[in-house]
């Protein structure tokens, strides 16, 4: 934000936004009073009317004019606050980000819980009742949209490398938490002076259990802004997925017999059944559920418009299904999720991959943003029960269990890892170890009133020290401490290619050793989710896809994206030097968008440029190898090409120069670029050729089949008329005029850039 | 190194763990394993490693193979073509995938990183003139893609065309169009594989506990 010109909109900004939230919260809090108040007068009148003079029904001597306007609240009253909530909500995300060095130091959560504070005060200032973070509202409604979030766009490969320390983290870790706190507090209780003496054993676990669990909502709120590097990310976020089992049984387990006050051996023998029960079970249903989408998925082809639905329901219904038998809800989410997106994104249309991606993350960024402003809110609400001594033991003893099971766990873990994890990643770990609106809720479910309020203070206390102190504190560390960020990098096809031989390598290297290690089992694994699995779940051909392939394509359609994108000024020939750009400009501020949004037809567009592209690579290493590549048989095969779904068609055409698109609309990307250069190469003017063969992902879009831009279209015909070229003859005319493109002759560049 | 038996305090291991780096246990367990593959002999050839049914499903098995009688590999000069190897030299191949030891300092992880991406280079420059030329890459991504069973030709080729454009493009930058590259050198590939983190990728566990019983023991079954 430049100057105090444009500081003072944003303020003004916030202060309307603000006022705007006051200005709801009273409207959500009255109605209650409103509505009681009209419930009396209307009920001997029957309906609402802003008509003063009520005539009972029977009379009919006046006869009641017909109400023009009226004004009838109670009707809406339930979904107008609700959305009322949520806009507020959103508006408030918005003004955050309007104020930027506040957004820079404090993260969003921190921000949104003081809103919530905010706004409660206001409320109660009124006296009125402000919503509570219900308990049902959180695990049904806000909390499995973060974690489908959250488990679709889990990263598989690092998660799976660091299965056995994330797993040791989470169910011996949180182990470790829940009865040392719980332990350490019955200690604690036992002085005199704190007078809570009446808190007994099973009471202070059951605290300790709450309490024990990292949270997954803020670790994403947190972690999402620090940008760390994969490893720890993904340990600290896994661990926090993943302790939900754990939690789970421990409450359940301790709440029984938190009643009963006596805990038998067996019953102790029966909770780590229950342990293995839960969270199996939990990733049985998500895998059930996972398959059960996958496979109706393939049959989506003639509804597209309907794929992100089965998606959403399927795992909405995994977890409700295992809420349902007090299996581990989060586990089953996260199976379902991983277990349906490879094969779900194999068989969907781009169009609904994109409406999933976007979705999922809409509704995981308003679930979080409720869930922050209600925590505040509640906290205001109360009821409280302050005791000095309760609540500093708990987050001393929170802090200092955590450090001791990490430092210890990680000793003991460091003998099997091959990449070992430095002190430095331990603070990391330990201090990423935030408590959230889990426990908050756990806390609220407890039915005993006494110990309830003081253990909610505590649990709240602990909440916001977390996230308040160590939320605000993590980024200056993670600078001080110089911990390793996340890569930049873009994904490079030499990684991607050499990740698969590092895997082929490293598997056949254990196959010489003979010992069945990780990448023998991994390698196992794919095979048979090749023949059999891939088979049944995804439909037609692209079943028998690389992933070499698809990842390409992804990377292709990545990459002319953000050619679009970033607007004219670039010029982006040709694949790699894209990928050189692209790589540079990472480096550089965020580029700004140009064009303000992309409409999915574009995004197609650009799929085709991005077969040009390809093509532009074959034609460019002509100056690569002395080799002949003029005999390359470029435009054979076309044969192969179907006109099938686009995907398929997108995925089949590696390596080709044809894009057969039905192209809905025709916005040419010479609208958007200002400079290309048309790729004049073609291979029986090789003389010609010295000049620029830059490439121009224009010069396919122009040969979109679009009706809109005849005009362009028979202009790059006209161009191509001349040269045919060594292109093998094609069934569709696309190819042809594409072709002919490419066989454009004449080494100067043609600037395409008119509008 | 006739005997079967592997005495920790054999001499000839203390000379290998210096030179390999491995531990003892280790070698020991490799020699095992190195008898097991050569059916007791002392020299191992191609024909044992190829028995190995686990590694017929490999895509990339033949230059695996390859990687252990490719003298580039070995410390010390021998002469081509290498037909048979010894246990020395099948332990300097495997000390490549050693994961490093953790109080490393910076350069010595620089060099670790060079010689785990020497021995990657050796294998894909199989025609050993020092360049990956995009002929031997697209061998590369023709076999990786072999794998599956709807191979095309055409899209291996694009893809390691478009795999050699980013070579260019990151070592050499722009291009002029009349320019040739020739292919990847060393140093290139050394530049393009930068942030890959190799040292920690390219690392297996070596089992410290004998576990080689436990395998299928193919070579028994001829």
């Amino acid at each position: 934000m430049a100057g105090l010109g444009s500081g003072t909109s944003p303020r003004l900004a916030g202060f309307v936004s603000l006022s705007l939230l006051v200005f709801v919260a009273v409207i959500s809090a009255s109605p209650d009073n409103v509505d009681g108040a009209n419930e009396t007068l209307r009920r001997p009148s029957g309906d609402s009317l802003e008509d003063s003079h009520h005539h009972p029904r029977n009379s009919t001597e006046h006869r009641k004019a017909f109400p023009v306007l009226a004004f009838n609240y109670e009707h809406v009253s339930k979904p107008f606050v609700i959305s009322l909530w949520i806009l507020l909500a959103l508006l408030m995300k918005l003004g955050f980000h309007l104020i930027p060095r506040v957004s820079h130091v404090v993260p969003e959560s921190c921000l949104l819980i003081f809103v919530g504070l905010l706004v409660g005060g206001v409320i109660k200032a009124m006296n009125q009742t402000p919503p509570v973070l219900d308990t049902k509202l959180f695990f049904l409604y806000l909390l499995p949209p973060i974690i489908l979030d959250a488990g679709y766009f889990l990263p598989i490969r690092a998660f799976t490398e660091n299965m056995g320390t994330i797993l040791v983290f989470a169910v011996v870790g949180t182990l470790w938490n829940a009865f040392f706190i719980g332990g350490m507090m019955f200690a604690v209780c036992q002085i005199e002076a704190a007078q809570v003496g009446h808190v007994d054993l099973l009471s202070c676990l059951l605290f300790g259990s709450i309490i024990s669990a990292v949270d997954p909502v803020a670790v994403l709120a947190v972690f999402e802004e620090i940008h760390i590097n994969e490893l720890l990310h993904i340990l600290v976020f896994g661990e926090s997925l993943l302790n939900d089992a754990v939690t789970v049984v421990l409450y359940h387990l301790f709440e029984e017999f938190a009643h009963e006050g006596t805990v038998t051996v067996g019953d102790a023998l029966l909770g780590v059944v229950s342990f293995f029960v839960v969270s199996v079970g939990g990733i049985m249903v998500g895998v059930i559920f996972g398959i059960l989408g996958a496979f109706t998925s393939r049959f989506t082809s003639h509804s597209r418009v309907i794929e992100p639905l089965f998606v959403f329901l399927y795992s909405y219904m995994a977890y409700l299904s295992a809420e349902v038998f007090h299996l581990s809800g989060i586990m089953s989410l996260i199976a379902c999720g991983v277990i349906m997106r490879p094969y779900v994104e194999a068989n969907i249309s781009h169009k609904s991959y994109t409406t999933i991606k976007y979705f999922l993350k809409m509704w995981s960024s308003v679930s979080e943003t409720l869930i922050f402003i209600f925590l505040g809110v509640s906290t205001v609400e109360g009821p409280h029960n302050w005791n000095w001594i309760f609540v500093i033991f708990t987050l001393i003893l929170c802090l200092l269990s955590r450090v001791l099971g990490v430092v210890g766990l990680t000793f003991i873990i460091n003998k099997f890892r091959i990449i070992k994890l430095t002190k430095k990643d331990q603070f990391i770990v330990a201090y990423g170890g935030l408590r959230g609106a889990i426990a908050f809720s756990l806390g609220f479910l407890l039915t005993d009133t006494e110990k309830k309020d003081m253990f909610l203070t505590a649990i709240i206390t602990v909440i916001f020290f977390t996230v308040f102190v160590q939320g605000m504190t993590i980024r200056p560390l993670v600078e001080l401490l110089a911990v390793k960020k996340k890569k930049e990098s873009k994904a490079s096809i030499n990684e991607e290619i050499h990740t698969q031989f590092l895997d082929h390598l490293l598997t056949g290297i254990e196959d010489i050793c003979g010992h069945y290690g990780h990448h023998h089992w991994k390698d196992k694994l794919n095979r048979f989710n090749k023949t059999y699995v891939k088979k049944w779940l995804i439909a037609g051909d692209r079943s028998t896809e690389p992933q070499l392939i698809s990842f390409y394509n992804k990377m292709e359609m990545k990459e002319a994206m953000m050619l679009v994108e970033s607007g004219s000024a670039a010029k982006l020939p040709s694949l790699a030097s894209t990928a050189s750009l692209q790589n540079a400009q990472q480096r550089a501020p965020p580029k700004q968008r140009a064009i303000p949004s992309i409409s999915k037809t574009r995004e197609q567009e650009i799929r085709k440029m991005l077969r040009a592209n390809l093509q532009k690579t074959r034609q460019r290493l002509r100056s690569y190898s002395r080799h002949d590549l003029f005999s390359d048989p470029f435009e054979d095969n076309m044969s192969e090409i179907r006109f099938r779904k686009q995907r398929v068609q997108m995925e089949r055409r590696v390596g080709r120069h044809t894009l057969i698109f039905k192209m809905e609309t025709a916005v040419l990307l010479s609208l958007q670029s200002s400079e290309h250069k048309v790729y004049t190469y073609d291979e029986s003017e090789s003389p010609r050729d010295g000049a620029a063969p830059e490439t121009s992902p224009d010069s396919v879009s122009l040969l979109s089949e679009s009706s809109q831009r005849p005009g362009q279209s028979s202009r790059m015909k006209k161009r191509g008329d001349a040269e045919q070229g060594a292109r093998a003859p094609d069934n569709q005319e696309e190819q042809q005029k594409l072709s002919r493109c490419f066989s454009d002759p004449g080494p100067k560049e043609e600037e395409e850039g008119e509008g | 190194m006739g005997s079967l038996q592997s005495s920790p305090s054999h001499p000839d291991y203390v000379d290998l763990a210096e030179k390999t780096g491995f531990s003892l246990e280790q070698i020991s367990i490799l020699h095992k394993r190195f008898k097991q593959l050569s059916h007791n002999e002392d020299k191992l050839r191609r024909e044992h490693l190829d028995q190995i049914t686990d590694l017929q499903a490999n895509p990339i098995r033949e230059q695996i193979v390859e990687a252990f009688f490719d003298k580039r590999n070995f410390y010390q000069d021998i002469e081509e073509p290498v037909n048979e190897i010894n246990f020395e030299n099948f332990l300097e191949v495997m000390s490549n995938f050693r994961p490093p030891s953790d109080n490393l300092s910076e350069e010595q992880l620089v060099k670790v990183r060079k010689e785990k991406l020497r021995f990657l280079f050796n294998m894909h420059d199989t025609d050993k003139d020092g360049t990956i030329t995009l002929e031997e890459y697209r061998h590369v991504v023709e076999e990786l893609l072999s794998y599956y069973e709807a191979l095309e030709n055409e899209t291996a080729r694009g893809i390691a065309d478009a795999a050699m454009l980013e070579v260019a493009s990151i070592t050499r930058g722009h291009m002029e169009p009349d320019e040739f590259y020739e292919g990847i050198t060393f140093e290139h590939f050394l530049k393009l594989l930068e942030g890959f983190e190799i040292e920690s990728r390219m690392s297996i566990r070596f089992m410290n506990m004998d576990t080689t019983t436990l395998c299928k023991l193919e070579c028994r079954s001829e």
